[in-house]
C-alpha cells in the first residue's frame, strides 16, 4: 500500500513536532552547561566569554566536596545491600514456581507508585519508634529500599530472557543447584548485576524528596545541598555543579547500558 | 531467596506505611509528646481547616493540567517514534530518555535559568525585539507546570510508545482497503488499540506530579498550594507529626484510589513493563 500524499504531509508535521519535543528536552540542559562557562561576574545572560571560572570556586568550595563524599558513600552502600538481595529476588521470582508471586511482585514495585513524600514520612515515624532518629544510617536504609524495585527489574528481565537449557545442562551432568548457579547462572546474569547496580546508584545519586526527610540537619547529599543553595541565594557556581551532576548521571547509566550490550551479545 | 527481600520491604516499607495511619490517631500532649491514643482529634483538625483542603485541590489541579499536556505533546511524538522508518530508532530512543536520566534537580533547576527575569528565553526575546520588558514566567504555577510536564514526558511518551509499537501494523492496514481514511483509520483503529499505554502514562504523570514536593518547591510562587509541602512543613518544620500522619494517609489513599479505579479496568503491568524495557 502506497501512503498517500495526504498521509506524507502528516508523518512530516509529526516529524517536525518530534523534534521540537527534543529541542523541549535538551534546551533546558544546554543552558544550565552554557552558563557554567559563563565569563560574566553574574553568572547570568547575556554570557561575557567564556571562563571556568565557576568550576574553579565550585572545587574551592568545602561543603560542596563534603556533600559530594556523603552522596558516593551513600550510593555504594545502599547500592551494594539492594543488589545483593534484589538479586535473589529476581532469580526467586523468574525461577521458581509459587503462589502469591503476582503478589509479591507488586510489593517490590511499591516503592515506584507510593509518593516519594509517604515513603519519607513513613520511614521516619516508623524507625524513631525504634529510637533511630534522622541519621545516615536512615538515609542508607531509605535508599536500599527505593533502588530495590530497580535492581529486581533489571535482573528480572535478564533472566526471563534468558534460556534454561544451560542450567538444565549443567545440572544433569551432575552439578549441584549451588554449583550450577555458581558456574552457569551467575556468569550469564553478571552484566545484568552489574547494570541492576549502577542503577540502583543512579537512583540513590539522585534522590531527593524522600533524603530530605531521612537526612540529619547539617548532612547534605548533593541534591540537597543543591536544593539548599536554590533556596538561599543563587549563586553562579550552581550551574558548574549542574554541568558536572549532568555529566555523571548520565555517564553511569551509560556504562551500564554498554556493560550490558557488550555482554549479552553472546548468549 | 526471596526472604531477604521480603523481609526488607516488609519491615522498612509496609509497616512504616501502616504505621503512619496507627500514628495519625495518636494524641499530641501539651509538652509535645506524641503518645499512643485512639481518638480522631488529628482528623477532625484536618477535615475542618479549610486550607488543608485548597492544598489538596492545589496539587491536583497542578497535576491534572501537567498530565493532560504530557498527553496532548507526548502522544504524537510517540507515534511518529513508533511509525518512522529509521534504520537507528534505538539511537531515538535513546536520546528522548537522556534527559530523563539526568539528576532530577539539575533537570528542575535548569527551568530557573530559561524562565527567570535574565534567563535564556526572556533575553532571546528582548534581543529579538519581540519584547521590551522581561516576562513574569517564573515563579508562578506556569513555572511548576513546565517543570512538571518536562520531567514527566518521558514517561508518558514511553507508555503510549510501548503500546503502539504492540499494535498489529495489519489491523490498520486492513481498515485501510476496507475504505477508511487514513484519519479514521487513526480514530477507529489506532487510537483505541493504543488507549492502555496512554492510560498508564496518564496515572504515572498524575501520581508523580501530585506526590511531587520538589518543583513546586522550587519553581512555584507564594501563592502556589501543593499537599506535599503542607506535609513536609507538618512533619519538619512544625514537628507535628499526629498532623503529619494524618495528611500522609490522605495523600496515600486519594492516590491509592486512583491507582485501585484504574487498575480495575487496566492491569498494572503495563507500567511495570514499560519500567523494565
Amino acid at each position: 500500500m502506497s501512503a498517500t500524499l495526504e498521509s506524507r504531509a502528516a508523518l512530516w508535521l509529526l516529524g517536525l513536532f518530534s523534534v521540537a519535543v527534543y529541542i523541549f528536552q535538551f534546551a533546558p540542559i544546554a543552558v544550565v552547561m552554557l552558563l557554567s562557562f559563563n565569563g560574566s561576574r553574574s553568572g547570568a545572560f547575556p554570557m561575557e566569554g567564556l571562563s571556568l571560572q565557576w568550576y574553579e570556586k565550585l572545587f574551592a568550595n568545602d561543603s560542596i566536596l563534603q556533600a559530594f563524599q556523603t552522596s558516593i558513600v551513600l550510593a555504594l552502600g545502599c547500592s551494594l545491600v539492594a543488589t545483593a538481595v534484589g538479586v535473589m529476588a529476581a532469580i526467586a521470582l523468574v525461577r521458581y514456581q509459587f503462589k502469591a508471586k503476582n503478589g509479591i511482585s507488586t510489593l517490590i514495585s511499591l516503592p515506584l507508585l507510593v509518593p516519594e513524600v509517604v515513603l519519607g514520612v513513613a520511614l521516619l515515624m516508623f524507625l524513631k519508634l525504634m529510637g533511630v532518629y534522622r541519621s545516615f544510617g536512615m538515609l542508607l536504609l531509605g535508599h536500599t529500599v527505593l533502588a530495590l524495585p530497580f535492581v529486581v527489574l533489571v535482573v528480572q528481565a535478564r533472566l526471563v530472557g534468558l534460556r534454561q537449557n544451560f542450567e538444565e545442562a549443567a545440572l544433569s551432568l551432575g552439578a549441584n543447584r549451588l554449583q550450577t548457579f555458581r558456574e552457569v547462572t551467575l556468569p550469564l546474569i553478571s552484566p545484568a548485576i552489574l547494570g541492576g547496580f549502577l542503577f540502583a546508584v543512579a537512583i540513590s545519586f539522585d534522590n531527593i524528596t524522600a533524603t530530605l526527610f531521612w537526612k540529619k540537619p547539617g548532612i547534605e547529599t548533593v541534591p540537597t545541598k543543591i536544593f539548599a543553595m536554590l533556596r538561599t541565594s543563587i549563586s553562579p557556581e550552581i550551574n558548574a555543579l549542574g554541568s558536572v551532576m549532568i555529566i555523571v548521571t548520565i555517564l553511569l547509566p551509560l556504562i551500564g547500558g554498554f556493560v550490558v550490550r557488550r555482554f549479552s551479545r553472546g548468549r | 531467596m526471596l526472604s531477604p527481600a521480603l523481609v526488607s520491604l516488609a519491615l522498612f516499607l509496609v509497616a512504616p506505611i501502616l504505621f503512619i495511619a496507627v500514628y495519625s490517631f495518636w494524641i499530641r500532649t501539651a509538652e509535645g509528646l506524641d503518645v499512643p491514643a485512639f481518638q480522631f482529634g488529628n482528623w477532625i483538625a484536618v477535615a475542618t481547616d479549610y486550607y488543608y483542603w485548597l492544598g489538596l485541590w492545589g496539587s491536583f489541579k497542578l497535576a491534572l493540567i501537567t498530565t493532560i499536556s504530557c498527553a496532548i505533546i507526548g502522544y504524537p511524538a510517540a507515534y511518529f517514534l513508533a511509525r518512522i522508518q529509521f534504520s537507528n530508532k534505538v539511537l531515538l530512543l535513546f536520546l528522548l530518555f537522556l534527559p530523563f536520566w539526568i539528576s532530577y534537580i539539575i533537570r528542575t533547576m535548569a527551568w530557573i535559568s530559561v524562565l527567570g527575569r535574565t534567563g535564556a528565553l526572556n533575553t532571546m526575546l528582548i534581543s529579538l525585539g519581540i519584547i521590551d520588558e522581561p516576562l513574569k514566567m517564573l515563579y508562578n504555577d506556569f513555572s511548576v507546570i513546565m517543570g512538571l510536564v518536562y520531567f514527566l514526558l518521558p514517561y508518558m511518551i514511553i507508555n503510549i510508545y510501548v503500546s503502539l509499537d504492540g499494535i498489529d501494523r495489519n489491523l490498520e492496514a486492513s481498515a485501510r482497503t476496507l475504505g477508511c481514511s487514513p484519519w479514521q483509520t487513526f480514530r477507529e483503529v489506532t487510537l483505541p488499540l493504543s488507549l492502555p499505554g496512554l492510560g498508564a502514562g496518564c496515572m504515572l504523570c498524575f501520581v508523580l506530579a501530585a506526590g511531587s514536593y520538589v518543583t513546586p518547591r522550587l519553581l512555584g510562587g507564594p501563592d502556589t498550594l501543593f499537599f506535599p509541602d503542607l506535609i513536609y512543613e507538618a512533619i519538619i518544620s512544625q514537628l507535628d507529626w499526629p498532623t503529619g500522619a494524618v495528611l500522609s494517609v490522605i495523600l496515600l489513599l486519594s492516590l491509592g484510589l486512583l491507582v485501585a479505579v484504574y487498575n480495575r479496568f487496566m492491569s498494572l503491568s503495563d507500567i511495570y513493563r514499560s519500567f523494565a524495557r
